[in-house]
């Protein structure tokens, strides 16, 4: 069973200031999907919402057909997960332990359980963090931080991810495989949305490309449409054009 | 560099060392003193050794245990919540709404109120007074976060510090002296109903927030990351600052405000045991136990006449922050 998000006439002010206007998604199926648009777009106030951290927003947001401010907040835990764009923390945790933290959720006393060693086992192998699980979160390079976070989110389990610019710190490497799990994941029946800022990031890899553009959803396609160069130039303001490398995926180059 | 995963069986070795250490102080430290006792005989009921361990040494050094433990719990809980590594039991204002309390009660001269010390009353209500007003202004608009709470307890405290203050500006000679003496911090013999009173508060309250040791993990990390992860941070902000609070206040009734105990004790034991609220929470509730406990040791010791503790804590604690912020450097641990 897959989550299902429904969105309907989502707005969000900040005083005088409309960050997002009558946004209407729905997300019921499991996919990789990739959130894009200028910067103040209102990409990650809409993040925000999703994983259950604004309320006094308007319209509704709701994940199986219930109010995301009415969920208990442990169950909603153990059904959507985030990764915040950077983790800064003021005191001593060793990456285990952030990613020990993913499994809170499902706490059933002081200690954790076998499964949720399993559960954090596997999410340091997926992200390829195993090697420096023991080492002090605080003096990994950006990178590693980021793939930590993303560990943790794994090791709650859940049927969501959410992850805010997720590969901003990464090398090129470590870009891709990234982008690489995302989507086996989101095959395994996760949905994933990503707010990113990487075009042919997005459309290599995802399912569904959502443009933001002005607190307003200016695209809502698969990657070839939402992408199309009418749209970036529309949304991003940029001259684009989609070039066909021989035998390969399409590339997207910007500017004249 | 690398430390091992909180796992039952580690936690338990470690909070049981920790615990041997702090019974040890607790046995040997009434012992020490310019009277030599001989336990059998105070054992046996025979004065003036029975009256000086079970009626002056014993007492105060339970008074001291329970006192630096619930300071050190106190400061862990306010640097997690705060997610400040400089926050301490006295950031918030509590204690400085307590030495108001004493210091008016002080300068109205009263002596009794309610069967109680006036001045553990009037401290006491003062305490509740400042945690209040800290609540009122930090929740404004319903929305409180770290940041608010931190505000309106910082600038809170500076208000009522700066009317103790004007208090002792106004207060007579002896007056003053009392108000000096109080605001020093002492650790006096008290009866056995206040250990009573005062243990049946701060044990129940310590092992309530240890118990909620993951949830403060989360909050140490950040409110929004607690938010994700299941917890709840606006009750867990208000709950840890309550409950740190009644720690704060109760125990600065009694004793006036003690420095560096909330502030040296999580710190060293952050440094060994890493940032995990299941091993640090504990672990510095037994350890600030032993610390003050030997550290009042000292002070009634030392010289001729009794020197106040906090000089103590500060002279011993001072020096020993100092060390570590430069050790921060070498090691991230801290």
């Amino acid at each position: 069973m897959s989550v299902r998000y429904a969105l309907t006439g989502v707005g969000m002010r900040y005083g005088d200031i409309e960050v997002l206007s009558d946004v209407t998604l729905t997300f019921d199926q499991p996919g990789m999907v990739a959130l894009t648009g200028p910067n103040g777009a209102g990409k990650s106030t809409l993040l925000n919402i999703m994983s259950g951290l604004r309320d006094g927003f308007q319209g509704t947001c709701q994940l199986n057909g219930r109010s995301i401010t009415t969920w208990p907040r442990r169950e909603f835990a153990r059904e959507v997960a985030l990764v915040p764009q950077s983790l800064k923390l003021d005191f001593p945790f060793t990456a285990e332990q952030v990613v020990l933290m993913g499994r809170t959720p499902y706490a059933g006393g002081m200690f954790e359980s076998p499964e949720d060693w399993k559960a954090v086992d596997r999410a340091l192998e997926l992200t390829d963090t195993t090697r420096f699980r023991h080492r002090d979160f605080r003096a990994l390079s950006g990178g590693e931080r980021q793939r930590v976070v993303l560990a943790s989110a794994l090791a709650q389990e859940p049927r969501a991810l959410l992850l805010d610019e997720p590969t901003t710190f990464l090398d090129l490497q470590h870009q891709l495989s990234i982008y690489e799990l995302l989507r086996s994941l989101a095959r395994e029946g996760l949905l994933v949305i990503a707010v990113t800022h990487d075009l042919n990031l997005a459309a290599a890899y995802s399912d569904r490309v959502v443009a933001l553009k002005n607190g307003r959803v200016a695209a809502d396609a698969d990657p070839c449409s939402a992408l199309a160069a009418e749209k970036i130039k529309d949304v991003f303001g940029v001259q684009a054009e989609w070039l066909q490398r021989p035998g390969g995926k399409p590339w997207i180059a910007y500017g004249d | 560099m690398g430390i091992e995963p909180v796992t039952p069986a580690r936690a338990a070795r470690i909070i049981l060392l920790a615990l041997a250490v702090t019974i040890l102080v607790g046995l040997i430290t009434p012992l020490i003193g310019p009277a030599k006792i001989e336990l059998s005989r105070a054992f046996r009921g025979e004065s003036p050794d029975a009256q000086m361990f079970f009626g002056v040494r014993l007492p105060r050094t339970i008074l001291a245990l329970l006192v630096g433990g619930a300071l050190a719990t106190a400061g862990v809980l306010f640097q997690a919540l705060l997610r400040d590594a400089l926050a301490t039991p006295y950031t918030l204002g509590v204690s400085s709404g307590a030495s108001l309390g004493a210091v008016i009660a002080i300068c109205l001269g009263m002596n009794q109120l309610g069967g109680l010390p006036a001045v553990w009353v009037a401290a006491l209500l003062g305490a509740a007074g400042v945690l209040l007003l800290v609540v009122a202004v930090a929740a404004e608009g319903r929305r409180m976060s770290s940041f608010t709470l931190l505000l309106a307890g910082v600038t809170i405290n500076s208000v009522v510090m700066s009317l103790i203050m004007l208090l002792h500006n106004l207060a007579s000679v002896g007056q003053s002296f009392a108000i000096v003496h109080w605001l020093m911090g002492n650790i006096d013999p008290v009866d056995a109903g206040t250990l009573w009173w005062m243990a049946g508060i701060i044990l129940p309250v310590c092992l309530g927030l240890c118990l909620l040791a993951r949830q403060w993990n989360l909050m140490s990390v950040g409110e929004e990351w607690a938010a994700t992860h299941g917890a709840s941070p606006q009750k867990l902000l208000l709950a840890g600052y309550i409950a740190g609070s009644l720690l704060t206040a109760v125990v600065t009734a009694v004793t006036g405000p003690i420095g560096f105990i909330g502030l040296v004790v999580p710190h060293a034991v952050r440094l060994k045991l890493g940032g995990d609220h299941r091993l640090l929470m504990p672990v510095s509730f037994l350890l600030g136990a032993a610390l003050l406990t030997v550290c009042d040791t000292v002070a009634r010791t030392l010289l001729v006449v009794e020197i106040p503790v906090s000089v103590v804590t500060a002279l011993i604690g001072g020096p020993f922050f100092i060390a570590l912020l430069r050790s921060r450097r070498r090691s991230l641990w801290l």
